[in-house]
């Protein structure tokens, strides 16, 4: 931990608050998440299959990122009492006093203007009302919205993190066919099972906090079943490019061989008594959890390689041209 | 008891990097903004009808 962060753990001396280094408004903008959206959103770009500019292609996934960067920095502002309360976020700029709320505000509005604008006049203004949808439905719907009130918070609010493939998408073609839309919707049904598994041990987090997430609110084997019956809908779906002219054999064998784990880490998981009073994690490290809570950590840590590695294949495959299935 | 002189120095640091960052991303940007027009417009200002 850095000397300068200031310590909310009770009993640890409360270090003097630092001033905002360049670094904690990049932490605003959650890197780790702008990978992802960013690597998805450039798959959406790559498979639409239109002839782009690289340097229009290179701003587009810029406008992406910051877009979602913006997103971030917004959640960050008005999450921060919630923020304070878990281990996992207390760490974060705003709570941890070593950037103003206000600065972290005016950083996500100011970035979410840019990419929007800089999107419509660079591409196209179907993929920036597009970005600005997703900007709005992760700050305002989630964020203000849907996480402290539902404990289908993440179900819906994963739309947001659904859509950077077929912004990519509109940005190359100006345009949004089924396949694009056929990308969106594995993110989507990714979502549930990916952090409710997560959610089921660290709910003590969430409780403290009081946000509804769904082992809080339905319990852990509800959640359980649900991940179960999610997984059921998502590891089909996976397959449905490879029917639709979108994915080609590599594709196909990843989404089967892939598919077939995913469901048998779920079912493991619905089989366990992960979630439980006394399967909860220790306090030991953020992720250490204790045996009955493994099956949740098994398929958190696999759905992420999945995802990955559906879309990197996409990705390959499209740019080696690798011709998709001919099923006529 | 913090040092205000320490203080002082580590905050005009921060304060030195933040303006550092800033300026790079507003050069950044106008380079940007110079760079997409040129790839929009190509050819179409030289070879503009008169």
């Amino acid at each position: 931990m850095a000397m300068t962060e200031v310590l909310t753990t009770a009993g640890k001396p409360q270090a003097a608050k630092a001033p905002a280094r360049w670094q904690d408004f990049v932490q605003l903008l959650k890197p780790r998440v702008m990978s992802l959206v960013v690597f998805t959103g450039l798959t959406g770009l790559v498979c639409a299959g239109t002839p782009v500019h690289p340097v229009l292609a290179a701003v587009a996934v810029l406008c992406i990122a910051v877009g979602a960067g913006a997103s971030g920095a917004l959640n960050m502002w008005y999450d921060a009492d919630i923020d304070a309360k878990m281990r996992r976020t207390r760490g974060r700029p705003v709570p941890a006093g070593r950037v103003q709320g206000a600065d972290a505000l005016a950083l996500g509005v100011v970035l979410s203007l840019f990419s929007v604008m800089l999107m419509g006049m660079a591409l196209n203004w179907l993929a920036a009302g597009l970005l600005a949808f997703t900007i709005l439905f992760y700050a305002v719907v989630y964020t203000m919205w849907l996480k402290r009130w539902t404990a289908q918070n993440i179900v819906i609010g994963g739309l947001a993190g659904a859509l950077p493939p077929v912004i990519g998408w509109a940005a190359a073609s100006g345009s949004v066919p089924l396949n694009a839309w056929l990308l969106c919707a594995i993110i989507f049904l990714w979502t549930p099972p990916h952090f409710w598994a997560l959610s089921l041990y660290t709910s003590e987090d969430y409780k403290k906090a009081g946000v509804p997430m769904m082992p809080l609110v339905a319990g852990a084997a509800s959640t359980r079943k649900q991940i179960l019956i999610y997984s059921l809908m998502f590891t089909p779906l996976c397959m449905a490019p490879a029917l639709t002219g979108l994915g080609g054999p590599f594709y196909l064998a990843v989404a089967a061989l892939g598919g077939l784990v995913f469901l048998l880490l779920a079912f493991r998981l619905y089989r366990s008594h992960a979630g439980e009073t006394g399967a909860q994690r220790n306090d030991d490290g953020l992720y250490d959890v204790r045996a009955g809570a493994k099956d949740a950590r098994n398929l958190f840590a696999f759905s992420i390689l999945y995802l990955t590695l559906l879309f990197a294949t996409l990705l390959i495959e499209h740019l080696m041209a690798i011709k998709p299935l001919e099923l006529s | 008891m913090s040092d205000p002189a320490r203080e002082s120095v580590t905050e005009a640091k921060a304060r030195r990097g933040r303006n550092i960052a800033l300026a790079l991303g507003l050069v950044l940007f106008v380079v940007l903004v110079f760079v997409v027009t040129i790839v929009r417009l190509g050819g179409n200002v030289a070879n503009r009808p008169f």
